[in-house]
């Protein structure tokens, strides 16, 4: 698919390509080829039939389709409730981060304070916690407020892990919104609330939905704290780890190919907020 | 991206009053929210998790965790086996994603699709990358199929198998690789992005080639993006686990899955939290030489 | 976009709220008068996607009120649960399925309710083995846990390594030594190239049961006990034994969670395994494989069993409930279900593994089990007994010893020295005496 596309664009016709650009084109295709190959491939395992997994040499073109193991997560009992709830948790995930996240993001952008690299630092090493050493202590915050196995329980804490991306994000994008075009507006009268609410938002709208997708995507794939703070309400892939854990191969591998796949949707949507905001275009 | 310009709004406040002391209390007010919210989340039971590493199991306060720590079975190949894949897998991924992100950059057709197809494993988790890699790596996987198929080995490459090092190392490579690169070229293509056209330009007009153009303006703009892509790709690398775990079981222990064996595979709390303080100190300690070696002067991107 | 995206955002979060994340209990249509209601059933057992269902349709689908089944990717993670739910003092789970070594570190936490009333209830029409029922006393006084199923370890075979080519001359499979299985790796290896000898040694003890190979397996076999003759002189030698049979076994063997997958797809033609993780394979190639007894040594056949009991956390809201649901379970008939679905044996007295539920080799498997009870010379190895929260460090110390000498090749005496300290330093911790195979101590088991 991949070679195609370079192909078709390298043999415009009437057009002389030069080296240096077909090299440029080798490149783009070798990259490609290294993020789609272990997609086609796990997709190869996963509609094989379970038995074929186990035949030595694997053929690497599809021989006799079969539907059989990927059948078992696609008629999985709950999967309706529990992609709503991975939704759900996703949704207020975003919502929580950037209401958090923006004024910190600001903060960052637009002032210099005392304190500010040991705050930077905070937040980056927020990932060096290890989720494993905290989870009862989460566990019973929320059973104390009757929040144990509910979207919000799993949204707090994923807000929380999602914060310093948000706010890295939005610092670096109300950055980019001159200062002047703020200070425009102020001296025409405006508060500065009012400044940030007319002029600065509105500029950062898509690179704020980048920072609001990726939250998104975080929580998406967030597993731990998914399977810990829930029992009977846990979030899609959430579930999906549960039954792969101890699972014969061909179902893990199946179970792997549905946790890829909303990949592509996600980037899909992503696209021309990630191509806008680094100027790209989405066409 | 964020160290890099704050334009000293807050310095330029009137003097006196208490309006100046609310502009200097501003960006406080603006950071609490999210800190208290982090702080209350994850840092305070992390808090009481890092003090059990400095505690008996019935709450004195100790050390003895520490030297527990040090004569852990796999510790010091854990150490080494962290620090190998870091060396690897940092340098790997910034120089091929800073030519993924110059390659974008170049006006190639078809841009859009390479573009989406390039950052597609930004929303992969690192459990479906693990299991991803696990079905060509595997000895009777993929990568030995197409060997095989080519005539190239006779018999099954053990890339997984506990004493083939270069092999474990290769598949946890590719796979933390193929996982997070995205993100690293995102975040590059960001910083190229705010690097003013007119700069380029100028430097061309000046007779630099396009090499020159990229060491000399390029790449020297870039170092405060560098700076926040190498801190946020090291944190996260500090952490590599499930995929180390789903591709090399225990033959390649790491900090992250010897935290992870203590706590779940012995319950004990103490040593996990002990793993857990080495790997805080560690990537504090990477965060901080970062923050110094590539500290840029303030107003690079001042407009 | 943003107008386009906004309003779903906004409506998802709302769904979430009205949804509040999880179904409100739906107490089921009466059926019958005595409803018990929901119970909340947590069980380490019967992850895998489909066993999960069997236990959902088939074995819990005749109770008496409604049972959810859920578990979680680990038993660490039940256990997590269950303290925080005690630290909380409010609960959510009612019934408890744990292994007993994952029982041993909930015990000294005090979050289990003495089972003892329901015990002599059940007790009037059916009966527990009295060793099971020890075993849930977890070295108290109170019924901790009833048993509810039970499995052991075994070898699975494929019947291309049966070939005379490999299988050396004279050898019974099913009753072999661990130097006629090193032999006849031996003899794979020469005609294949290949190490086909399978042990499942990923790390940590949730992910693989190595170290139950070593505690009931190898040391009694070889030294009569599973810790008083850690570092002996008989431990040396099976230690120089198990680096000759680490010689044929694949060594992506550290990879390994179970065999049931390296089985199927030939990187293992014959290893040890608990019955259930050989499952898939026995299930799926019923006419590849056999399953055998574990090998023995100089002291005799050492084996283990597993034992999976039903506990009631003391934060049950379902009280009632939960002893109605260990009451169903425990009845004949969901026995053989349950054993069916899990891929384990019942253990209420008499009651045996027929009908057309049980495939045929859960059988075959029980006709292991059978040989290992007929044995004049086996060596009964018991789960570590008496080190509560001690225990899981206790088990990692035989990985980590497993590590050092088989992988890392050090020096065995050192190695054995050194990691029997650790070893009785817990043992000292916990005050735990000496439990079978190992005779009896006064006061704290010592390592010799």
């Amino acid at each position: 698919m991949s070679t195609a596309v370079a192909t078709r664009a390298a043999a415009v016709p009437g057009r002389r390509v030069e080296p240096g650009r077909l090299l440029l084109y080798g490149c783009a295709v070798l990259v490609t080829l290294f993020m789609l190959t272990p997609v086609y491939l796990i997709a190869l395992a996963a509609f094989s039939p379970p038995q074929a997994i186990f035949d030595y040499p694997h053929p690497l073109v599809p021989v006799g389709l079969s539907l059989e193991n990927i059948q078992f997560f696609l008629t999985y009992q709950g999967i309706g409730p529990a992609l709503l709830r991975s939704l759900a948790v996703g949704a207020l995930t975003v919502v929580i981060s950037l209401a958090l996240g923006c004024p910190a993001g600001y903060a960052l952008a637009r002032y210099w304070f005392s304190g500010k690299d040991l705050a930077q630092l905070m937040l980056v090493n927020v990932r060096a916690i290890p989720m494993v050493i905290i989870s009862i202590p989460l566990l019973v915050t929320f059973l104390e407020w009757n929040l144990y196995d509910t979207v919000a329980s799993v949204a707090l804490v994923h807000a929380a892990i999602t914060l310093p991306l948000t706010i890295l994000i939005s610092a670096s994008v109300f950055l980019r919104v001159p200062s002047e075009l703020e200070e425009a507006a102020m001296s025409l009268g405006t508060s500065r609330v009012g400044a940030v609410l007319r002029v600065v938002l509105p500029n950062s709208v898509p690179g704020l939905a980048t920072a609001a997708l990726f939250a998104f995507v975080t929580s998406w794939n967030e597993v731990f704290v998914a399977v810990i703070l829930t029992l009977r309400g846990p979030t899609l892939p959430a579930a999906l780890v549960q039954q792969l854990a101890a699972s014969p191969l061909a179902f893990r591998f199946a179970g792997g190919l549905c946790l890829t796949i909303p990949a592509f949707v996600f980037i899909f949507f992503m696209r021309p907020y990630l191509f806008n905001a680094f100027g790209v275009g989405g066409k | 991206m964020t160290a890099a310009a704050p334009p000293h709004v807050g310095r330029r406040s009137i003097r006196g009053g208490g309006k100046a002391r609310l502009r200097a209390l501003t960006p406080y007010l603006l950071m609490a929210p999210a800190l208290l919210f982090i702080a209350y989340f994850l840092f305070w039971p992390a808090l009481g998790a890092f003090g059990v590493a400095f505690q008996t199991a019935s709450g004195q306060w100790t050390l003895a965790n520490f030297q527990s720590l040090v004569r852990d079975t796999d510790f010091g190949l854990s150490v080494r086996n962290t620090f190998l894949l870091l060396a690897i897998i940092i340098p790997v991924e910034f120089a091929v994603a800073l030519g993924m992100a110059v390659l974008a950059q170049s006006r190639l057709r078809g841009r859009g699709f390479f573009l989406y197809v390039w950052s597609f494993p930004l929303a992969i988790s690192d459990l479906a990358a693990g299991l991803v890699w696990l079905s060509i790596f595997t000895s009777h996987g993929y990568l030995n199929s197409a060997l095989q198929s080519l005539h190239l080995i006779q018999h099954p490459i053990g890339f997984l198998n506990y004493d083939n090092l270069p092999g474990l190392v290769l598949a946890v490579v590719a796979a933390e690789t193929w996982r997070s690169i995205s993100l690293v070229m995102v975040v590059i293509m960001s910083g190229i992005q705010a690097i003013p056209a007119d700069l380029g330009e100028a430097a061309e007009i000046l007779g630099a080639g396009a090499w020159r153009r990229f060491t000399k303006v390029t790449v020297p703009l870039l170092k405060p993006t560098l700076q926040v892509g190498l801190m946020l790709r090291t944190t996260t690398a500090f952490q590599v686990f499930a995929v180390v775990l789903a591709l090399t079981g225990s033959g390649l222990p790491v900090l992250a899955t010897r935290t992870e064996t203590w706590a779940y595979g012995a319950r004990n709390y103490q040593m996990a939290a002990a793993y857990a303080v080495l790997l805080l100190l560690l990537s504090s300690l990477a965060t901080m030489a970062y923050l110094t070696t590539l500290r840029t002067p303030r107003g690079v991107f001042q407009r | 976009m943003r107008r386009r995206v906004w309003p779903a955002v906004v409506a998802a979060v709302l769904m979430g709220a009205a949804c509040g994340g999880t179904p409100a209990p739906q107490p089921t249509a009466a059926a019958g008068p005595a409803n018990v209601g929901n119970v909340e059933f947590l069980s380490s057992q019967g992850q895998p996607a489909n066993e999960n269902q069997k236990m959902n349709n088939q074995v819990l689908a005749a109770f008496n009120g409604h049972a959810d089944f859920t578990s979680s990717p680990t038993a660490a993670q039940d256990l997590d649960k269950i303290t925080a739910e005690q630290k909380a003092g409010k609960g959510t789970i009612d019934v408890l399925a744990l292994q007993h070594g994952d029982f041993t570190t909930l015990a000294p936490t005090d979050s289990l309710e003495d089972l003892t009333p329901l015990l002599q209830r059940l007790e009037k029409d059916r009966q527990f083995p009295k060793a099971l029922l020890d075993y849930g006393k977890l070295g108290t006084q109170k019924q901790y846990y009833i048993p509810w199923l039970q499995a052991t370890y075994m070898m699975a075979v494929n019947k291309k390594a049966l070939d005379p080519k490999y299988l050396p001359k004279g050898v019974d499979v099913n009753n072999l030594t661990y130097d006629q299985v090193i032999t006849w790796g031996q003899n794979i290896q020469k005609a294949t190239g290949e190490r086909l000898f399978g042990l499942p040694a990923a790390p940590g003890t949730q992910a693989s049961l190595l170290h139950r190979f070593l505690q009931g397996y190898a040391y009694p076999s070889y030294t009569g006990g599973e810790v008083t003759g850690f570092k002996s002189a008989d431990a040396v030698q099976m230690w120089q034994m198990l680096k000759r049979l680490w010689a044929v076994t694949n060594p992506q063997s550290t990879t390994y969670a179970n065999l049931q997958d390296p089985l199927q797809s030939g990187d293992v033609w014959l290893g040890w395994d608990h019955q259930a993780r050989l499952k898939d394979a026995l299930e799926k190639m019923p006419d590849q494989f056999i399953t055998v007894p574990a090998p023995r040594g100089p002291k005799g056949l050492g084996y283990m069993s597993v034992i999976v009991g039903l506990a009631i956390p003391k934060t049950a809201p379902n009280k009632a409930g939960a002893e109605a649901l260990i009451d169903y379970l425990t009845r004949s008939s969901q026995q053989v279900a349950a054993g069916a679905a899990l891929s384990f044996f019942p253990v209420v007295d008499g009651v045996k593994l027929t009908g057309s539920q049980v495939p045929p080799y859960l059988n075959a498997e029980a006709g292991v089990a059978a040989k290992y009870v007929a044995n004049k010379n086996s060596v009964v190895a018991l789960l570590p007994v008496g080190l509560g929260s001690k225990s899981d460090q206790f088990t990692l110390t035989y990985q980590d010893t497993f590590t050092r000498i088989v992988l890392h090749n050090e020096d065995i005496q050192t190695v054995l020295n050194d990691q029997a300290t650790k070893l009785q330093d817990l043992l000292n911790a916990a005050r735990a005496a000496c439990w079978p195979p190992d005779s009896q101590s006064t006061g704290t088991c010592q390592i010799k």
